[in-house]
């Protein structure tokens, strides 16, 4: 439905990538392309390959053979800064915040950089509460409905606010593409729904597409339009969450279902 | 509350500009002194709030004081505006090569290496006969745009030419604290990661800041030297570093005026604790810096914010 409404032209298009350390081989083959507004789960054991997808598109490692396009635009290799003031952002499995201050003064600096006049002084005159930014701190803040923790120092947070918090300052520059690395990770099970609700509707409201790296199989066929798995560097299933989660080789090498009339596992 | 600080600021000035002709000429060089000094600290001030501490902001004070003088020496040129503007070049132009270095260091690596720096250029100087060795060397008495006051004039000219300028760094540095840039310290200093996950490069933030903070320092070395009459190498001793950090622990990184404050204050309780107690005067010094960090551990500065406080508190 989505694809129809927007093309078939991907926002993100990935081929042939690969990354090796040394003789290890870390990430293989991997052709993918997402289009936009899509919510993609990716899925694998760890060591499989998911955190060096990431780190590859956001910039913070540097595949060794293929080539990553992002709205047509070639950002292979490209320096990490670059690709997030091109529009990529990503949120962490351990939220990154600024302890120390308030969640207001967190968001508020998150919307400031984002916004700040580009050039050499661009950080030097941009004053960090303009009008602007403070409007669209705010926003942040009740789109992630976290207002009640508005004036809350970051470090006496509720870990499920935290999270919100760290995604929310990854999305307050506006993104197109966000990288949400286990957004559910820390979090007890009765919270998980509930956060990933408000997540996702505040994406959805944004127009923006998602990847995002989840171990939690109820989470990722609850949430996700489209599921990719990755086994031991590459993809070994790309489909919808209902075609790659009952895929036996997943079931088998990842969700760690038991076959029927398998042995316990 | 921004415009009250402001306001507060500006009536502090006026007052400090207006008092000078009624004070004792020792007083006003005392606080042409304190003020000179004032500059230094509001550049320890800038990277303290990033959680950099350094041990060797005399480089650039020494920097700044120098080349005020060989400027003079050589040349004969004597303009006040000038020469200041030069020494705050000099000093930056310094910072902006070792910043290179000193950008990719933190915490006591930070500190120790500036404080190397700065020692290095002590030895040279020290080695350097030409320039009057350890005696260091007189600095002529300067003109302001071809005014050439003697005396008492003098004194106040130049405690006048100080207040202006601190007011335009203080003015410029408190702009920069309400930058993107300014704004960053606490965020560098409780994350790096997340800074640079922004899309802001760090390096290149506190880079910036070293220039500053050693802008701000040739200024004060400049003033200094014009001030005294004098250079010497100990302008650039771990010693003269040391005092800096103390006035900054004084004054604490609240606020730019506390800076200010808190160079008069400490300069005010040395002379008068030399005055009183020659032989044990450090002893005084140490003993306001023991009682500072136990009970204003963050300065002078933080008065003010507890009456606020206090204020806010009364229904």
């Amino acid at each position: 439905m989505k694809e129809a409404v927007n093309g078939d032209k991907p926002i993100l298009a990935v081929r042939d990538l690969e990354k090796t350390f040394g003789s290890v081989v870390a990430a293989r083959d991997i052709t993918v392309s997402v289009p936009a507004e899509q919510t993609v789960g990716v899925i694998g054991a760890n060591g499989a390959g998911k955190t060096t997808f990431v780190n590859m598109i956001t910039g913070h490692l540097t595949p060794s053979k293929g080539t990553i396009l992002f709205e047509d635009k070639d950002i292979t290799g490209m320096p990490s800064r670059e690709i997030t003031q091109l529009g990529i952002s990503r949120s962490f499995q351990v939220a990154q915040i600024f302890p120390t201050l308030s969640v207001f003064d967190n968001m508020v600096i998150a919307a400031a950089v984002a916004r700040r006049a580009g050039g050499l002084l661009g950080n030097v005159t941009t004053p960090v509460h303009s009008p602007d930014a403070i409007a669209e701190a705010d926003a942040t803040i009740d789109l992630f409905q976290i207002d009640r923790y508005r004036n809350t120092t970051a470090s006496q947070l509720p870990q499920g606010v935290r999270k919100l918090l760290d995604i929310g300052m990854a999305v307050v520059g506006w993104p197109r593409l966000l990288l949400l690395d286990e957004p559910t990770s820390g979090i007890s099970i009765e919270e998980k729904f509930d956060l990933m609700n408000v997540v996702m509707s505040a994406l959805k409201t944004r127009k923006i597409t998602v990847l995002f790296v989840e171990h939690d199989m109820e989470i990722v066929a609850r949430f996700a339009d489209r599921v990719l798995a990755f086994y031991d560097g590459t993809v070994i299933a790309d489909g919808t969450a209902h075609e790659t989660l009952d895929n036996p080789r997943v079931q088998e090498l990842i969700s760690g279902v038991r076959k029927p009339g398998g042995a316990h596992a | 509350m921004i415009t009250r600080e402001k306001l507060a600021g500006g009536l502090a000035f006026l007052f400090a500009a207006a008092a000078a002709p009624l004070a004792p000429e020792w007083v006003v060089s005392l606080a042409t002194i304190a003020f000179a000094n004032a500059l230094v600290v509001l550049g320890l001030v800038v990277l303290w709030r990033t959680g950099l501490v350094s041990f060797g902001q005399a480089l650039y004070y020494c920097i700044g004081a120098y080349t005020v003088a060989l400027i003079v020496r050589w040349s004969g040129f004597t303009d006040a505006f000038a020469l200041v503007a030069l020494g705050g070049v000099g000093a930056g132009i310094v910072a902006a090569l070792v910043g290179f270095l000193l950008a990719r260091y933190r915490e006591i690596f930070f500190a120790m290496l500036s404080l190397a720096l700065s020692m290095i250029l002590y030895g040279v100087l020290v080695k350097t006969e030409t320039l009057g060795s350890t005696d260091g060397f007189s600095v002529s008495t300067p003109s302001f745009l071809g005014y050439r006051p003697h005396g008492e004039a003098l004194g106040l000219s130049l405690y006048w030419f100080t207040l202006a300028i601190d007011a335009v760094a203080a003015v410029l540095v408190g702009a920069y604290f309400r930058s993107v840039a300014g704004s960053l310290a606490t965020p560098i200093r409780d994350n790096e990661i997340r800074v640079e996950f922004l899309g802001v490069s760090v390096t290149r933030i506190i880079h910036t800041k070293v220039v500053i903070a050693g802008v701000l320092g040739g200024l004060g070395g400049a003033l200094a030297a014009l001030t005294i009459g004098h250079v010497d190498p100990a302008m650039s001793y771990w010693t003269t570093s040391g005092g800096f950090v103390f006035v900054t622990i004084l004054a604490g990184a609240g606020s730019v005026a506390a800076a200010f404050v808190g160079s008069l204050v400490f300069e005010m309780v040395r002379s008068f604790a030399v005055d009183i107690m020659p032989g044990l005067w450090q002893m005084v010094l140490g003993s306001v810096l023991l009682l500072t960090i136990l009970f204003l551990p963050d300065g002078l500065g933080s008065l003010v914010a507890r009456l606020r406080k206090r204020e806010e508190a009364k229904p």
